[in-house]
């Protein structure tokens, strides 16, 4: 319990750390430690699988996409009193945006039914069983997210290599 | 005892030096002494090898440019020379003295954070990879997904190194060194899913299990090189872990002659050396992890031969890719930046997508055990791999050469 504790406080703590800062560049990499946070706490929940899987994807690759997003595409820094919101507003807006995706997912949460059973408690779900699950029950799904990463990647090449063409 | 008996008490040696030290321990303590143990083992092992590493690769790429590379330094106070393989201790010592110089525009968190994320994710990946029969340090199921996912962390290093030194050269290095192990990653992957998908498991231990038998009366072994989609993933996977690891002939993050050296450039000192033991470090581990996917991990070439310990095999191995990826660097020249991503996504990309076709033509092909189905099946497999790679080769290197050289002869 102190360990799970410990993991909470690692990951709230460093994506709050990470909203407060300034540079960007620290925000960022405060915002790597959360998702470490996140991939101990799925190791300490024993799930391996999806431990690796949040290093290896998160750690690893949408950081890197971050940090390379920000080096490349940011002209210069915008100083904060260029933002035209007030503060007010600012915090109002995320207030309600939080709150109605925390409303989408608990709902979610709540909506579905886990089976918690003595048996399905003890037993650990082996990778295969993941691989199975994933190839044949979620075939579509995982085939539609793989079209829409995709989509996302082509017009993401489309809108840099666009902004290129006008900067010549 | 009888010699098998001998012998496999040599195998377990590690293992018996282990229990005997933890034995001395209240029990309370064992388990926890053991795994300290077992990582300050692994530890010191790759640091002796990374030790010899540096020397050996001096003299070898010293011997293929005709010279004789470092021979003085012996022992200190005698005229006992030993070849030159006391050199590794005198740069330790220079690494350690040298002065540690923390630029004043640096950040210094990140700055000093850098080196010491990086070592640790390289010794972490080097957990998974079986050093013998009974030597694997860390038992995962998942464990091939833990080396890259350890691997993954050493990039976020990388950049740390880069963006805190605060110096153009070391930013620029830096992301050249991430296109390049982003580029290349996607390859290297690629080329071990075959070897997931026909051994059906993650877990590094039960993938050198399933080569651990020989054809053609205990002569040839049942390594993944020796098929034809192991061979061109074993092909695929050495280039691409070349780049992976910063060596030549993708050595342009640090290149000495452009960009002074890359990440490093802000580094002296021990923070210098604890980058360059990453590196070595991280050759170690992707070479590791060739032997254990392609070249069978401990098991030894012949089944004559495999009475001697399983590590001597593991090592000698490892020793052979180390060569040559020495043998390499000593070679080829360096690559430009747009050479190095186009050969990386319009060869070895479609390469290993072919070859991920070719490995399942091999796992739905496995029924054809007549000997003209048996020729047939190798027949299609080198096909399904030989002709795109002759094709895209033909059609990216149209136009490109030869080379003439107007002023050199």
């Amino acid at each position: 319990m102190i360990l799970l504790a410990a993991i909470s406080f690692l990951i709230l703590a460093s994506a709050a750390v990470a909203i407060t800062r300034r540079n960007l560049i620290h925000a960022a990499l405060w915002l790597v430690v959360s998702w470490f946070g996140v991939a101990l706490f799925f190791l300490w929940a024993g799930a391996q699988f999806i431990g690796f899987v949040q290093v290896l994807v998160y750690v690893g690759a949408v950081s890197m996409i971050m940090l390379f997003a920000m080096l490349l595409t940011r002209q210069g820094r915008v100083p904060v009193e260029m933002l035209t919101l007030k503060a007010e507003k600012r915090i109002a807006s995320g207030v309600l945006l939080v709150s109605a995706v925390f409303g989408v997912i608990a709902g979610c949460i709540l909506g579905t039914d886990f089976p918690v059973t003595e048996a399905s408690a003890a037993s650990s779900v082996t990778l295969v069983r993941i691989g199975e699950s994933l190839m044949n029950d979620h075939a579509v799904a995982l085939l539609a997210m793989g079209a829409l990463l995709t989509v996302a990647l082509i017009g993401a090449v489309y809108i840099a290599s666009s902004g290129e063409e006008d900067a010549s | 005892m009888s010699p098998t008996g001998i012998w496999d008490s040599i195998d377990r040696a590690p293992l018996i030096v282990r229990d005997v030290l933890v034995s001395f321990l209240p029990d309370a303590w064992q388990g926890l002494a053991n795994d300290i143990l077992i990582a300050a083992t692994v530890t010191v092992v790759f640091a002796t090898i990374f030790a010899l590493l540096t020397i050996l690769e001096r003299k070898g790429l010293a011997r293929i440019q005709n010279r004789p590379g470092p021979n003085r330094v012996g022992i200190p106070f005698t005229k006992i020379r030993l070849g030159g393989f006391g050199q590794p201790l005198a740069d330790a010592v220079k690494m350690i003295l040298k002065e540690d110089i923390v630029p004043t525009s640096a950040d210094k968190v990140l700055h000093f954070i850098a080196p010491v994320i990086l070592i640790v994710s390289t010794l972490l990946s080097l957990a998974v990879i079986p050093l013998g029969r009974h030597l694997l340090p860390l038992e995962l199921e998942a464990a091939v997904l833990y080396f890259f996912a350890a691997g993954a962390i050493s990039e976020l290093a990388v950049f740390t190194a880069g963006w805190g030194s605060h110096n153009k050269y070391s930013l620029v290095g830096a992301m050249r060194a991430l296109a390049q192990m982003l580029s290349y990653e996607l390859p290297l992957v690629l080329a071990i899913i075959p070897v997931i998908m026909l051994t059906g498991t993650l877990s590094t231990s039960a993938i050198v299990d399933a080569q651990g038998s020989w054809s053609l009366g205990g002569f040839l072994p049942a390594w993944h090189v020796f098929t034809p989609w192991g061979f061109a993933a074993f092909a695929i996977f050495v280039v691409a872990s070349f780049a992976e690891a910063n060596r030549s002939p993708f050595d342009l993050p640090e290149a000495e002659s452009e960009i002074i050296a890359g990440h490093l450039t802000e580094y002296s000192g021990f923070k210098y050396a604890l980058f360059f033991m990453a590196e070595y470090f991280g050759m170690c581990a992707l070479a590791g992890l060739g032997v254990t996917l392609f070249l069978g991990g401990w098991h030894a070439p012949f089944s004559a031969l495999e009475f001697l310990p399983s590590w001597f095999w593991f090592f000698a191995k490892l020793f052979m890719m180390l060569g040559l990826f020495i043998w390499v660097r000593g070679t080829l020249p360096r690559l430009r930046m747009d050479q190095l991503t186009r050969f990386a996504w319009k060869l070895m990309v479609p390469l290993a997508l072919c070859n991920l076709v070719n490995a399942a033509f091999w796992h739905l092909s496995a029924g054809w055990d007549s000997p003209g189905g048996l020729a047939l099946r190798w027949v299609l497999s080198i096909a399904i791999i030989a002709t795109p790679f002759l094709l895209l080769s033909r059609s990216l290197f149209a136009g490109l050469g030869p080379r003439t050289y107007k002023y050199a002869p």
